[in-house]
């Protein structure tokens, strides 16, 4: 038995070097397979950032500065919106694409538009949220110095959203981080569909229970370097959002 | 050049608790006129008021001015005075334009001293060339040139405070009301501002307010005093 596990555990490990060993060779190849995966996903993730930006820096804005009723129920919504399971969102996102639900007529389902869609949902609230808290933490005496110098309320909105910037930023980075590492709402919305609908995350999942480990370490090790390349932003960012007060 | 202004019969009460109790004067000549009072008689509610940053529950404020208000005040607005509107932010940017408040606060932005000072110009469409001399100018008056690259939540108090009265002199308001310039800061820093707004006054025929509880400062400034004590003008001296 001892001896079985042995050999089994070998066996992956065996599998995992050769894995690292192809997958580098796919990088420093530019293996084309590689390449249009990795296109796809940023071009994926990349117009649902730019979606999910316009709209939810909007709402995020417009909650934050004014006041009107039901206005804490959508604060509430928009951070419990933040922890949505990707599953459930791809799962309703797929009954109302699917043939028999109200938008199927538009024949999105598995395609690279649901997937954005998909993603958008997801990073929407992200980004509505912490623009929403970096806005109402801008004290509201730059408020009432824009308006001294003679802004008008929507150069004085400029403002304030120029003083929450780096708050701003930091939920924007969230949200990318969220939507690259995402795999769940696209594969059931995306349908992994080689060279079509298939991105790093779910090329991944497919090759890994196909056991063909070095694309989806290749995969692996790319998706990690865009993490610490998205997280080194973020911190780098949030640094340049703390001023050294030295009185 | 300088706007003139008249308040009458000005009421203003927080939490039903009256703040000002009608409180009229006319400010009808340029020059520095120095609001005294202990904390708590409404100074800095009038002088709010006064700047258009917010809005009496009675009474109005009327400005004058040899130069035109653009666009002119309706008819409607002059019959009720320019509080006319519920929102401060709704109501004509053409004459506050013409007028700044310095609080007692700054509230600098998070850049740099010159884009701070630079503010004001910058959302009235000024050029690139005519802001940086301008600025540069007003920097140098208020001796922070040689910070201008620096942030301006780095500064100390002192120049915090001359970053504000620059960043309010470089759009060169017609009317400018401090509130208690120098109650933040040091001696050495009160001198300074002090021999700023002298020199101000100097620069430009403008009408400046300065609110103050200190009675000192009331006299090195020499300007026309009100003194004002539980929300009413008690005394003025012209």
């Amino acid at each position: 038995m001892g001896g079985d596990r042995g050999e089994g555990g070998k066996f992956i490990m065996d599998s995992i070097t050769e894995g690292f060993r192809r997958a580098f060779s796919l990088i420093f190849t530019l293996d084309i397979e590689l390449l249009k995966i990795i296109f796809l996903s940023l071009k994926v993730s990349g117009t649902a950032l730019l979606i999910a930006t316009a709209t939810g820096l909007s709402l995020g804005a417009f909650v934050g500065l004014k006041r009107f009723p039901l206005r804490g129920i959508i604060i509430s919504l928009m951070n419990t919106f933040m922890g949505l399971p990707p599953v459930v969102v791809g799962l309703f996102l797929y009954l109302i694409l699917s043939r028999s639900g109200p938008f199927g007529f538009m024949g999105l389902l598995y395609t690279p538009s649901a997937m954005v869609i998909a993603q958008s949902i997801l990073a929407f609230p992200i980004v509505a949220s912490l623009s929403h808290s970096a806005i109402v933490n801008v004290d509201p005496i730059i408020k009432q110095a824009s308006m001294t110098l003679g802004a008008t309320p929507f150069q004085v909105t400029l403002n304030i959203m120029r003083e929450a910037r780096y708050g701003i930023m930091s939920g924007i980075i969230a949200a990318l981080g969220r939507v690259m590492a995402e795999v769940g709402a696209i594969l059931i919305v995306g349908g992994n569909i080689a060279g079509y609908t298939r991105v790093m995350t779910t090329t991944i999942a497919l090759e890994t229970d196909k056991g063909n480990f070095e694309l989806a370490i290749a995969l692996g090790i790319i998706l990690l370097l865009l993490s610490l390349t998205i997280n080194m932003t973020l911190h780098l960012v949030q640094r340049r959002g703390m001023v050294k007060i030295n009185i | 050049m300088s706007l003139r202004l008249t308040a009458i019969n000005i009421c203003k009460s927080y939490n039903g608790k009256p703040v000002l109790k009608d409180c009229s004067v006319s400010f009808d000549s340029a020059g520095i006129y120095i609001l005294m009072g202990p904390n708590g008689s409404g100074k800095s509610t009038f002088l709010r008021i006064c700047a258009l940053l917010e809005n009496p529950d009675e009474g109005k404020i009327n400005y004058f001015s040899d130069i035109p208000i653009i666009p002119p005040l309706s008819r409607g607005e002059l019959k009720r005075g320019v509080f006319s509107e519920n929102n401060i932010l709704k109501r004509d940017i053409e004459l506050k334009r013409r007028i700044t408040l310095l609080l007692p606060r700054v509230g600098v932005f998070n850049t740099t001293v010159f884009k701070n000072a630079a503010y004001g110009l910058k959302i009235r469409g000024m050029g690139h060339d005519e802001i940086e001399k301008k600025v540069n100018t007003v920097l140098e008056f208020v001796g922070l040139s040689h910070k201008k690259n620096h942030n301006a939540l780095t500064l100390s108090s002192g120049e915090t405070q001359r970053l504000g009265i620059a960043r309010a002199m470089v759009i060169e308001p017609e009317a400018l009301f401090l509130d208690e310039p120098t109650a933040s800061v040091d001696q050495e820093n009160t001198e300074i501002i002090e021999n700023i707004i002298l020199n101000m006054k100097g620069k430009n025929g403008s009408t400046v307010i300065i609110a103050t509880h200190d009675i000192s400062q009331a006299e090195r400034l020499a300007g026309r005093v009100l003194i004002m004590q539980d929300g009413k003008i008690v005394e003025t001296s012209f």
